[in-house]
């Protein structure tokens, strides 16, 4: 079934029937429904939305990279399970089939980087972190560690989650393709040639500073943006640095567990008491650990808001860009106009070499002139044709682009709502244990 | 085997200002921890003396007849344990600064209340400076060298690393010089000491201070005399020794442990602190969002001030505490050397005495009967003061360290009930 899956794309283009002539009724059944289906995903329904998925394992891989060095990577295995009707197994056809491949990490980031390209008006999902940054001092910075690449494993998932429940993206024919065609993802990819449509960093910038006329929401938007980022950088810093500190003031407790211990020894009537007071002290010394690991889960929620601004700005950036290039074609397209204007009225209005020359070395003949006239006016005509386009192009960009917008505010709120939230139960918790080893603290001290 | 020494003294009186404690003859009735036991020589014998009749030369001897009444109180009391049997009652309050032109210094209200006969009147109230204390503290232990002498609170402070003036200071000074005159208070025999007894009613302590110094002076040096060695300290004294040895071991090491703590969480209150103005700061840039954040920055907030609070107590409650005990250790260390001191001029006189006897007859003299008398009664008196410093100790940890946990439970309790309810508003909106 699979194989006939994998192959059907190539063999839908010139429709070979001459092959299912051989084969059994069911096949040729099977084959019919799922051609439907593939039809489907091209048409865009949001089929997505009825698939499962998750990323469900990570695993060290060794293999020898581009420059043919031998390399450690950690490869990750998304699971997906379909409930299109027709792909079920087991004897009722009542299972779902499940899909699994594995990918890495630099497959996600060359899968994103098509989307942003793909959906510049969209602010894509962004990434769990490439390397382990805020990191307070017994969190491990290597990206080999087990909890980063856990922590790794349910931020990729809340990735794809996040792309699966976008209404745009999740009909995306090659997202579709990275969850389940393990081999021929990245020729798909490849073949799309949106590396072509890359803006050039310089381009872009180069749009930042010289548009004229930016759509007010959206300067708004790229302030808010970098304000956000600078909060939640803020955040995160600090934070790490509180979680260093608390870690120190609970394991230093720790200590008077072993004195305790040592002094209820040289104790009659006090000893049993300080010697169990002793372990609840050691108990509320390692009680931090798990508090603090629980925490991370929160700062990963911060950070991916955090990555989230960075798309933000990419969506704001492209709008300065194509906002330019409207301004651009609208300035030329003037300046052809005013050209033609002198042309066929023989005032030199603006100063230009042309104007120099014809007066020192004589005017053109009137066929010359005629020439250049009509140039000029398909020239004008081209220029209207592409200003027409431009606007269409940017004024589609602002639509889309503000309507994801809106939906990114909403989530966003409801998100870090959500998050807060989870802080606060968190923080409750660590109260309730530390009242809970204090007092039975106390009641060893009350027998002593 | 002596069967009553010293009289086993009453429990420590504690912390508790004089308002708070009942007079011995009010109606109301406060739980003692069980009253001592004492018992009286068969015959009801006016002497507290040993078993062979011998009187007991001890050095306050105003005090033998008022001790001897004394043992009649708990005796009659015996049946009815939870009436107070105090007749002294001192505090130390009201710390004021005094600016001369030679120095400047603080004074403390010392008040008295008291039934007792040696007591002129029913109540004092003097001030003192710490110069008196010390000169309190050093009479007694040169008059009662069978006695431990409770600590004082350090005398030097390093100048520029502590503010002697600050409250805090003052406060925690305080605290300690009122327990010193407490415990002195509530010892059997230190408390009849005429040098206190003039602490506490001297109008002007000064003039004391040269009188009681004439008359009194070179008292521990004629009890004990030097230059005997001890060969073997008895296993019961040595054990105590090694006790003293390894508690105060322990104590410094708690002392550091505590120091720490107050340090990390000072580390840890300066970055609470910015991390609340963090959530502030981006509350301001955000809409819907703004009051969950301010929620947040608020609970930072209360966690900062119930982490000040609680670093307040370890330093003020819990600190003192240890240092005084380590300062006490020192005192009983030195009370063990006297005794076996004490013991080391009876054995060598005594030895003496027998070569003497052997090589001519002459009969063992009385003084070294005497030194033998010095002895048992510097024993009896110890035993009876490491009783009651025991006790003391075992109620003095017991409440700071409850207190310590008592203070960590309100601290976290602080802190979830500020967050339970930002969490409610956090889910309700």
């Amino acid at each position: 079934l699979k194989i006939i899956w994998g192959s059907l794309p190539k063999a839908l283009r010139p429709p070979l029937w001459e092959p299912l002539l051989y084969m059994d009724a069911f096949c040729f059944v099977v084959c019919n429904l799922l051609a439907f289906v593939f039809q489907m995903v091209e048409k865009g329904t949001s089929l997505l939305k009825k698939l499962e998925m998750n990323v469900s394992e990570a695993e060290k891989r060794t293999g020898k990279n581009s420059v043919n060095m031998q390399e450690t990577y950690t490869v990750y295995l998304i699971e997906t399970r379909s409930h299109i009707t027709g792909i079920y197994s087991g004897s009722d056809g009542s299972t779902p089939v499940p899909d699994m491949l594995w990918r890495r990490y630099s497959e996600f980031e060359l899968l994103r980087t098509y989307l942003l390209v793909t959906y510049p008006f969209i602010i894509i999902p962004p990434l769990p972190e490439k390397r382990a940054e805020f990191v307070w001092h017994k969190l491990s910075a290597d990206n080999l560690d087990p909890d980063f690449v856990e922590r790794r494993r349910v931020g990729l998932e809340n990735f794809l989650l996040r792309v699966a429940s976008h209404p745009l993206l999740s009909n995306d024919k090659i997202f579709f393709l990275f969850l389940t065609d393990e081999k021929g993802w990245r020729d798909a990819v490849l073949e799309t040639g949106f590396q072509d449509k890359v803006d050039s960093r310089l381009k872009s910038l180069s749009a930042s500073f010289r548009v004229k006329n930016p759509d007010k929401r959206f300067t708004a938007l790229k302030q808010y943006s970098d304000e956000l980022n600078t909060a939640i950088s803020q955040l995160l810093r600090i934070r790490a640095r509180v979680a260093d500190r608390l870690y120190g003031v609970y394991k230093v407790h720790g200590n008077y567990g072993r004195v305790f211990s040592e002094w209820s020894a040289i104790e009659k009537e006090m000893g049993d008491g300080l010697q169990s007071a002793g372990h609840h002290m050691d108990t509320y010394a390692a009680s931090i650990d798990d508090i603090l690991e629980e925490e991370e889960h929160y700062a990963d929620q911060l950070k991916e808001y955090l990555f989230y601004t960075e798309a933000v700005r990419s969506v704001c950036r492209k709008h300065e860009l194509i906002q330019y290039e409207l301004e651009m074609a609208a300035q030329d397209l003037t300046y052809k106009k005013q050209q033609r204007e002198e042309l066929a009225t023989g005032t030199v209005r603006v100063f230009s070499l042309k104007g120099m020359t014809s007066k020192l070395f004589g005017q053109e003949s009137q066929e010359q002139r005629e020439q250049k006239l009509m140039a000029l006016e398909q020239d004008i005509k081209e220029g209207e044709e592409l200003l027409k386009e431009k606007n269409q192009e940017c004024h589609e960009f602002v639509q889309s682009a503000w309507k994801d917008i809106e939906r990114f505010k909403e989530q966003k709120d409801r998100d870090l709502r959500e998050a807060l939230i989870s802080y606060a139960i968190m923080q409750i918790s660590m109260c309730k244990k530390g009242i809970q080893v204090w007092s039975n603290a106390k009641e060893c001290f009350s027998k002593m | 085997m002596m069967s009553v020494g010293a009289p086993k003294g009453l429990p420590s009186s504690g912390q508790k200002p004089i308002t708070e404690m009942i007079h011995p003859l009010s109606a109301v009735e406060e739980p003692l921890s069980p009253a001592p036991e004492v018992t009286v020589n068969a015959g009801g014998d006016k002497d507290t003396g040993l078993t062979n009749g011998t009187p007991v030369e001890t050095s306050s001897p105003a005090s033998v007849s008022s001790l001897f009444n004394r043992l009649q109180l708990d005796d009659d009391l015996d049946g009815d344990a939870s009436t107070e049997t105090r007749d002294l009652f001192v505090t130390v309050d009201d710390p004021k600064k005094h600016v001369s032109t030679m120095e400047t210094y603080i004074t403390y209200r010392v008040s008295t209340k008291t039934t007792r006969i040696e007591f002129d009147l029913p109540e004092y109230c003097v001030r003192r400076r710490y110069q008196d204390f010390d000169w309190l503290r050093i009479k007694l232990e040169d008059s009662q060298p069978t006695h431990l002498i409770p600590p004082l609170p350090e005398k030097f402070v390093m100048k520029g690393v502590v503010d002697r003036f600050s409250e805090e200071f003052v406060e925690t000074r305080m605290k300690a010089l009122d327990k010193f005159l407490k415990r002195v208070a509530d010892h059997p025999v230190l408390s009849f000491n005429p040098h206190f007894n003039a602490f506490l009613t001297a109008k002007d302590l000064n003039k004391r201070q040269g009188l009681a110094l004439l008359t009194k002076v070179g008292e521990s040096v004629k009890y004990v005399a030097g230059g005997y060695k001890l060969r073997a300290r008895p296993a019961e004294y040595a054990s105590m020794g090694d006790y003293l040895d390894t508690f105060s071991g322990k104590l410094g090491t708690m002392d550091r442990i505590a120091q720490r703590i107050v340090k990390e969480q000072s580390e840890y209150l300066t970055e609470l602190r910015e991390y609340g103005t963090v959530y502030s700061s981006w509350a301001a840039v955000e809409e819907e969002l703004q009051r969950p954040l301010e929620g947040v920055a608020g609970s930072v907030s209360t966690c900062c001030r119930a982490l000040e609070d609680l670093s307040e107590n370890i330093s003020q409650d819990f600190l003192p505490v240890l240092r005084e005990y380590v300062l006490y250790i020192e005192s009983m260390k030195n009370v063990l050397r006297k005794r076996d001191q004490c013991q080391a001029e009876y054995e060598g006189r005594l030895e003496a005495a027998v070569l003497r006897r052997q090589e001519d007859r002459t009969p063992i003299p009385a003084e070294v009967e005497k030194c033998q008398d010095k002895v048992e009664c510097f024993n009896a008196d110890l035993k009876a003061d490491w009783e009651r410093w025991q006790r003391n100790k075992r109620q003095d940890f017991k409440q700071i360290l409850t207190g310590m946990a008592d203070k960590n439970i309100s601290y976290y309790e602080k802190v979830s009930f500020f967050l339970i309810r930002s969490r409610e508003e956090l889910e309700g909106s």
